[in-house]
This record gives structure tokens, sequence and C-alpha cells, in this order.
């Protein structure tokens, strides 16, 4: 089947989503990204893999963290950074997404990373740029959030190396998660055989069991047994209304503590994408704690975001074996 | 003039007639079918020889974008893509800018269509003020002007007590209701049938009950009221069920599907293709099973166009953010052939959704080749094979779903009140 991020000998053309990627691109990504952990410890930061290319973000939607972390990586590539918060600019000026796009194109940058609040908005910028223009998405409404997704699979690999024994729980707000998404792509994809959602009726997309995940209402039943579990952030403006009467009431039922971390494996680890809402999702004594890999995750994400450049950029290992 | 068609396979659903016949037209009106009347001269004669001659085709649903979005297309070339679709009689929706609620726009868009002289053009007067579910409009006033029915467009009546008052009075007057169901609330900012494909696309869903939600209340007013409602675009399975338990129970309502919910179900989304961003979302391939089936047994009368023409502009945009609506017109006839041969029907029952079912929901002539009536004909190839392409295309709008699809039956000729409004280039 046709994918729009694939080339035509099936090598990476873009990263839009990690939905319908082949194993072999997934852990060619992971294992690149192996090579680059080791980078940020040298006293030069730096390779020369992207030397000469100009990478482009932008960001539709606001966000400082995401946006540093592509920027780190891109520079530690040696790549040049334009950075553009169209959010604030452009776009308010009533000028369209292809606009935007086009004169970025005018000004021969090679590699476009996109957020956007539209759900899809990755893919459309992809179909439009010309053919050595490779797009990253750094986010796009509910939908995908790949980076992500493969930093905590990355994560998840370095402190659980035997992907196909392990028992995954992603808890909180799934149905605007585009992290959660890419999460639950990428653990099915490198076979993981186990992967529970734990969340509200209210907080869980329809069909969502369809992606091949195993669904539960209760946190103390869907945590038994875990060697993972991945806090998802819940916004705001979502504690209160008709998805859930209050953040008190949602830390009760959904929050996770000391006490009801114990449930899982005793070697479980505990992830959350950032920022956390201490106090709603989860407690301050689980973030901080023994196994919470909340900080690892964050300078993991930098090697990755650096695999999946370098990849892209065409400066780095071809992916191994077939279509696995 | 007298125009005299020789050859063609005459089908004509509400004359029951499907059968090789010459058809004689003077004077813009039919005057002879097999028979040829007394002294009859043609001035023109079309050689129908393997063509099927039918009643032009009567639209429920264009959107002519009249006044206000000549951006997106004009009165003038949305009625060209009528004749060249074989459509003779359409109802536009009152959704325009400014909205059809005052007799004076409705007068301006009936003069304007019948200077351009392409197709008769019906319009649907607004329910309610501005289409704000409050106020209702005057209704005999705008049915004077020449509305044929009045309807909400896409906006909803989501108050109960307004609806109930719209029914009453429109009863009085026996006028029909053209209402699109769909719950204000659960539709809220969906794009997307809320199932597995908008999950993973992280679409904005509309559950199927938003539908059933707001037929249950209209049919159950509707019943209390006594009023004619025509529900426009049923999506859902559970909508057709409604719809045919309330047609058991003797409730006066009709519907219609869009041609392009025959065909299309929410993984022709694919990835995020904006020409299947359309209102009703299209929906799972349960429901897609259930209108057609809805169809064929009669539950649904009509198909519609549901011609939406949009400027490629509006469509260049995350999925969300497009602007929903597929152009129609010149598909109608095809995708109607289409769905009729999948389901095994006969050509003369495929047409009558398209001409004498959806005459007799408007209310006018039209949709059929009585003796003396009006000549509005459309003259097809049923196997001539073509791909739908932009410049296949004469409406503006371009946006359709089944861009690079090949589809079978064509229309070779169109003639309003005896006059050729187009003819096919060979």
């Amino acid at each position: 089947m046709y994918n729009p991020q694939l080339d035509a000998d099936g090598n990476l053309k873009h990263l839009l989503t990690i939905e319908g990627l082949p194993k072999r691109i997934l852990n060619q990504i992971l294992d690149t990204a192996e090579t680059f952990v080791g980078v940020a410890e040298r006293d030069i930061k730096k390779v020369p893999l992207l030397r000469g290319k100009t990478v482009c973000n932008i960001f539709f939607e606001n966000s400082t963290r995401t946006r540093t972390t592509f920027e780190i990586a891109a520079k530690r590539l040696s790549a040049d950074v334009l950075n553009l918060n169209v959010g604030t600019s452009s776009q308010s000026k009533g000028e369209t997404i292809l606009d935007t796009v086009d004169n970025l194109i005018a000004m021969h940058a090679d590699m476009f990373v996109v957020r956007h609040a539209q759900s899809g908005a990755a893919h459309f910028i992809a179909q439009h740029v010309p053919d050595n223009i490779s797009v990253i998405n750094a986010g796009d409404g509910r939908h995908a959030h790949p980076t992500q997704g493969l930093l905590d699979v990355f994560t998840i690999r370095r402190y659980k190396p035997d992907m196909h024994n392990l028992r995954v729980a992603l808890v909180g707000d799934v149905l605007h998660s585009r992290v959660a998404r890419s999460e639950i792509h990428a653990l099915t994809t490198l076979g993981v055989p186990e992967v529970r959602v734990i969340a509200p009726k209210t907080l869980l997309p329809t069909g969502i069991e369809k992606m091949g995940v195993q669904v539960f209402h209760d946190l103390k039943a869907g945590l038994k047994d875990v060697d993972v579990i991945m806090m998802l952030r819940l916004q705001n403006e979502r504690m209160s209304g008709a998805m859930l009467p209050s953040a008190q009431e949602y830390f009760k039922t959904f929050g996770l503590t000391q006490e009801k971390l114990k449930l899982a494996k005793p070697d479980a680890i505990v992830m959350h994408p950032g920022p956390m809402n201490r106090g709603v999702e989860i407690d301050s004594s689980v973030a901080d704690g023994s196994q919470s890999v909340i900080l690892p995750q964050v300078t993991y994400g930098i090697a990755v975001r650096m695999a999946v450049m370098a990849i892209l950029g065409g400066g780095s290992m071809p992916a191994q074996g077939g279509n696995a | 003039m007298k125009i005299h068609i020789k050859n063609g396979l005459v089908i004509d659903p509400k004359n029951k007639i499907n059968a090789k016949h010459d058809v004689y037209i003077a004077a813009g009106k039919i005057v002879g079918i097999g028979n040829k009347p007394a002294d009859f001269a043609a001035n023109q004669t079309i050689d129908a020889d393997g063509l099927i001659v039918s009643p032009g085709f009567v639209d429920l649903s264009a959107r002519l974008r009249e006044p206000g979005s000549e951006y997106s297309a004009t009165l003038v070339s949305e009625l060209h893509a009528a004749a060249a679709g074989g459509v003779t009689s359409l109802a536009c929706t009152p959704d325009t800018q400014p909205v059809l609620d005052e007799p004076g726009l409705v007068e301006m868009l009936k003069y304007r269509a019948k200077q351009i002289n392409l197709a008769h053009v019906y319009p649907l007067g607004a329910l309610t003020r501005q289409l704000n579910g409050k106020l209702l409009t005057e209704m005999c006033k705008l049915t004077e002007a020449g509305c044929v029915g009045f309807s909400q467009a896409d906006s909803a009546i989501t108050d109960t007590q307004v609806l109930w008052r719209a029914c009453e009075y429109a009863a009085t007057f026996d006028y029909t209701l053209f209402l699109r169901a769909e719950d204000e609330y659960l539709a809220k900012n969906g794009v997307a049938h809320d199932g597995e494909m908008a999950s993973r696309l992280g679409l904005k869903g509309i559950p199927a009950a938003a539908e059933g939600l707001a037929i249950a209340s209209i049919l159950r007013i509707a019943q209390e009221t006594n009023t004619k409602i025509h529900l426009c675009r049923l999506s859902t399975a559970e909508g057709v069920a409604l719809v045919r338990g309330a047609k058991k129970q003797g409730i006066q309502v009709t519907a219609d599907v869009s041609a392009q919910h025959l065909h299309l179900t929410d993984f022709d989304i694919g990835y995020f293709n904006t020409h299947a961003n359309l209102k009703p979302p299209l929906r799972s391939m349960r429901d897609k099973e259930a209108l057609c089936a809805g169809l064929k047994d009669g539950t649904i009368d009509a198909v519609c166009s549901d011609h939406t023409p949009v400027n490629d502009d509006a469509k260049l945009l995350p999925f969300a953010e497009a602007e929903a609506g597929a152009t129609g017109l010149e598909l109608l006839l095809p995708l109607a052939l289409k769905w009729a041969s999948h389901h095994k029907l006969s050509m003369i029952d495929a047409i009558s959704k398209i001409t004498s079912q959806p005459a007799t929901i408007l209310g006018i002539n039209g949709g059929s080749l009585d003796i003396g009536c009006d000549a509005d004909i459309a003259i097809f190839d049923p196997e001539q094979v073509w791909t739908v392409t932009p410049s296949q295309l004469l409406s503006l709008g371009k946006n359709t779903p089944f861009l690079g699809i090949e589809m079978m039956g064509k229309v070779q000729y169109t003639l309003l009140h005896g006059q050729i409004t187009y003819q096919a280039n060979h």
C-alpha cells in the first residue's frame, strides 16, 4: 500500500506518524539513536552529519520544550536552525499554511519540523513540499507525535531490552493525546505483547481497542503486574467540566501514587511525556522516585530526534534487514 | 422549433415507459412519444441510437453559491454544470450570504436563474431568520416568491419548542420542511464519523447517534403536528431504520441520500483527504450498506447530488479546517447508475430515484415525459466510460473524492423546455 512516509525504495522520506512504519525503520531509528547518546557526554557535543543543511522549526502551535529539543538535536548535528513561531506571526495576519511553507521553501530549507493544532497538518505539508525536503511531525492535533513515541520506546528498550516480554500501561487522557496514539503504534509494531490503556470512558476514543490495546477503567486492575507505566498529561481545560468533575477526583481515581505503583511489578518504570501536573495525574513522590525515568526520557529525546534528522538528511547507516 | 429524437430507448419511470420510441417536441413541449403527431416536420433531428432518453434529472440539493460566495462558484457556472449533468430541475439550499429568508432575495435568484435559462431553480427558503433556529420566516410570502419548501440547510433547530411551532405553522399551509437531522451538541466541532478511523486520525468524531437522536425528535414532532417532512441526506443505518419505521406508521416523511454516501465510507478519508470532508460525514461500511439497501427498498426515496462547489484554497488546509462538501451535479447520473448496477436494479428504477421521485417530493412538474409538458430531457449513453478530472467538470468546484475515478454513463444532450442546453463534445 502507498505510504506517504516512505520513498520508492522503502526508506524513510518523512516522519509523520508511527502507524504504518515497518519495524525495520523503527529499529533503524532506535539503533541510530544509540550511537548519539554518547555525543552529549563529550566535550564537543557536535557531529558534522548535517553540516550545511538548514532545519526549519515551524510551530503553528506554541511549544518551548519540544522546539528546544529539536533545536538542540539539529545543532548537535551541525545543521543551521531557523525557528518560526507562526502561531504568533503570519497566521494571525491571515496567511495560509501553504503560503508560510512556500516562503520557507523559497529560503531553501532542507527539513521542516512542524507542529500544528490540527490533526493531519504534517501530512498536508508533506504532500506539498518538493521532493528534496523532509517533514518531521512534531505533533499534529490529536493525531501523532512520532518522535515522542520513539523516544518513549527508546527509553523502554534501554531499561527493558526484551520488548517481546513486556506489559505496558498507558494511563490518562488517551482521547486528546497524540502521544498516546504514537506510543501505542510504536509498542505494537515493536512486538510488545500487552498494551493496556487505563482511563475513564470520557477520555477514551471510540474503537480504541481496534488499535490493539486492552481497555481498563480501574487503575488498580490495570496496573497489576505491568513493567512500564506511561502517564499522560491532562490538559488544564479538561480537568473540570463535562469530561471530568474535578482534578481532585481525577487524582483520586486515576492519579499515580506510591501505593498504586506497588501493584505494578517491583522493577516497573514510570514515564511521563511532560509537562507534568503534579498532584493531578501523578504524585510528586512517584515523579521524583526511584522508579521514575522521566528525566532520562528528555535526555534520550535529543538522541532520538538526532537519529530521525540524520536518517532523513541521508547522513546515517541504512536500515538493517528486510521488511520485518 | 421542432425536434425529433429518434431511435432512443425512452425510459420514463412516472409513465412506466421503457421501450424504444421516437420523441417529438414542438414549441418547447413534448407532443408525442412513439406516435408522430400529424403534420410534424422536424427542424432538428437528434439520433439517439444506443442512448437512453429520460426525463431531465431533478436534484434535491444543490448549492449554487449565489449570492455571497461567487469566489467558489457562480450561478452561471453551476447551471452549466447542471446542464452537463442532465439536471434540469434543482432545489437550492438557503445557506447563501445573505440567507434566503426574504422574498426579495428569492425573487432575485429566480429572476437570475430564468435569465440564464439552463435549469429550473427551485429555492428552499430559510425556515428561520438567518437560519438562527429561533424566529420563523415569512413562509407564505417566501412561497409566493417561489420557494418550494423550507430548510435549515446545515444549521439545526435545537429548541424543540421552535421546531414544534415551525412544524405547526408549515403544516397550516401544507408546506414541506427539508431538514438535515443532526444533533447540534453531539456534532459540535466534529468532522468525521465517530469510529475507528477518526480515532486513529485524531479527528473529532460525530457519533451516528447524532443523526438518530435528531430524526427521532423530528419524526415525533412531525407526527404530533401532522407536518410533511423531507429528511435530507441520511448517513446512518439507524437513520434508515427510523425512517422505515416511521413510514410504516404512516408518518408523512420522505428521505434522500447523497450520491457520495452510496459509494464511500470514512476509510476513504485515507491520509486526511479533504475531498472526503463532507456533511454529513462519510460513515462506516455498515451504514453505507444500509443506505444502499434503504434506497433500493424505497425507505429512501431519492438520490441527490448534494452539490457543493468549494474553491481549491478552501480545501488546501488541514482536514478539520477545510470546507466540507463535494461538487456533484455532473456525477449524479453515473453515481446513481453505479449504485443500481451494484445492487442489481433495473435502469428504470435507478432513473426514478433522480427524476419522478424527487419531483414528487418537491411537488413540481418535471421528472417525467408527460405529453404536453415542458420538454426537459436528458439523453445519455449508459455505457460511456470516462474519468473524473478537473478539466472534465464544468462546475467551478473541482472538489470531489472521485477525482481520477472511472465513471460509466455520460449525458450527451440536455434539453430544457425544448432547447438544447448541453451537447457533449465528440
